[in-house]
């Protein structure tokens, strides 16, 4: 079960990018997971069912784009797809296949609440000009 | 919408940075052991660091585990400083625990660090430590298809020890076979059988130990020792997680 670390790492992630964008609500989180990260989703569904409580992705949907596995295969000297980790070549049959792809963990992107969004840009802006009629 | 494009991964990544550059700087080699409960990994280990000792090789364990500190009283029986790491309900280390666990370790540079993950075969393959080699221990008593169930496991190390290898006539294990499945995952694994109980492969193991350590003491030997020091800011000593990011990137 590291899915459960490795949500909280995503939620770390996210309050990181809230504080500098300055958004309050995350309405969902774009992860890519490659088919060869070891990761069981729906244990990473589970997980982020549990950690997102009290965040600011508490709302937040999860959207998983799964990245195919690829590798390149030493037998035909060609690029493969394949769907895990200890497989034959698909195309020649050969058991010698280096991984170059769908190893990545990512958080793609974050759909964000707009308003909130703006209302704390236009908080920012505020601060920013009271700052420079201080200084002026 | 707020683009990210972040590894999940980024922070751990990072500090396994930290952590390699800290051991890197106080000429400590450290080694990964990974395994499921129950494949020897404490065993063979007071073994080792007898063996060690005996040739006053300088040596620290730290000792990963859910709850208890049992591993770690055997390991401080041979004499060698350990510290323990309770990861509670974790199911693997992280570099985050481990940076932690070095900070309360007393350890003579220049010493064999020997880093005993949680047993597990799943969890632990997707945290980097820091370490500068990964062992996987698997015994006899367990399946020869360990390397087809938890692939990630076997293509993440460097080094395959077959355990309990005095049982094997007691057992349906397949050494070839597993070897096999174990390179099918991993072209470059090496690998080893080793009794600790009867000291067969014992020799063979220390002398790997060996051999690595001083191939990686000798990497960038007679460098400037700023040359090493890539992933840390070049005025303060002390690493910081954003320039070993910047550097990565």
């Amino acid at each position: 079960m590291h899915e459960m670390s490795l949500c909280e790492s995503i939620i770390q992630i996210i309050e990181e990018e809230a504080r500098q964008h300055g958004f309050a609500r995350v309405q969902a989180v774009h992860l890519e997971i490659g088919a060869l990260a070891g990761v069981e989703i729906p244990a990473m569904e589970f997980s982020f069912d549990v950690v997102r409580r009290g965040t600011v992705a508490e709302d937040a949907r999860l959207v998983i784009h799964t990245i195919p596995g690829t590798a390149w295969c030493m037998g035909c000297d060609s690029n493969v797809e394949v769907r895990e980790r200890l497989q034959a070549c698909p195309k020649c049959g050969s058991w010698r296949l280096q991984v170059t792809g769908g190893e990545d963990l990512r958080i793609r992107h974050l759909e964000v609440d707009d308003r909130a969004h703006d209302e704390a840009n236009s908080g920012m802006e505020h601060e920013q000009t009271k700052q420079h009629t201080a200084g002026s | 919408m707020v683009q990210v494009e972040r590894a999940i991964l980024s922070k751990n990544d990072a500090l396994a940075r930290e952590n390699r550059g800290w051991l890197r700087r106080r000429g400590v080699w450290a080694l990964n052991l990974v395994s499921s409960p129950g494949a020897g990994k404490t065993t063979l280990l007071v073994e080792t660091l007898k063996h060690l000792q005996a040739q006053d090789v300088p040596v620290a364990v730290i000792e990963g585990d859910q709850e208890t500190a049992n591993d770690a009283e055997r390991i401080r029986q041979t004499g060698a400083p350990a510290v323990q790491v309770n990861t509670g309900k974790g199911c693997h280390l992280d570099a985050h625990m481990v940076g932690h666990a070095l900070e309360r370790l007393e350890m003579p540079a220049g010493a064999l660090l020997f880093i005993e993950n949680v047993g597990n075969l799943v969890c632990p393959a997707a945290f980097d430590l820091g370490e500068a080699r990964r062992v996987v221990i698997l015994s006899v008593t367990e399946g020869d298809d360990k390397p087809q169930k938890y692939p990630d496991m076997f293509a993440g190390a460097d080094l395959m020890i077959i355990s309990k290898m005095d049982l094997l006539e007691h057992v349906d294990f397949d050494v070839a076979r597993c070897i096999a499945l174990a390179r099918q995952v991993n072209p470059g694994l090496q690998v080893m059988g080793l009794s600790a109980r009867n000291g067969h492969g014992m020799e063979q193991w220390l002398a790997w130990l060996q051999a690595q350590r001083s191939a990686w003491l000798l990497d960038g030997a007679g460098l400037p020792e700023d040359a090493l020091r890539v992933e840390h800011s070049p005025q303060h000593g002390e690493p910081s997680a954003t320039t070993a990011q910047q550097a990565a990137e």
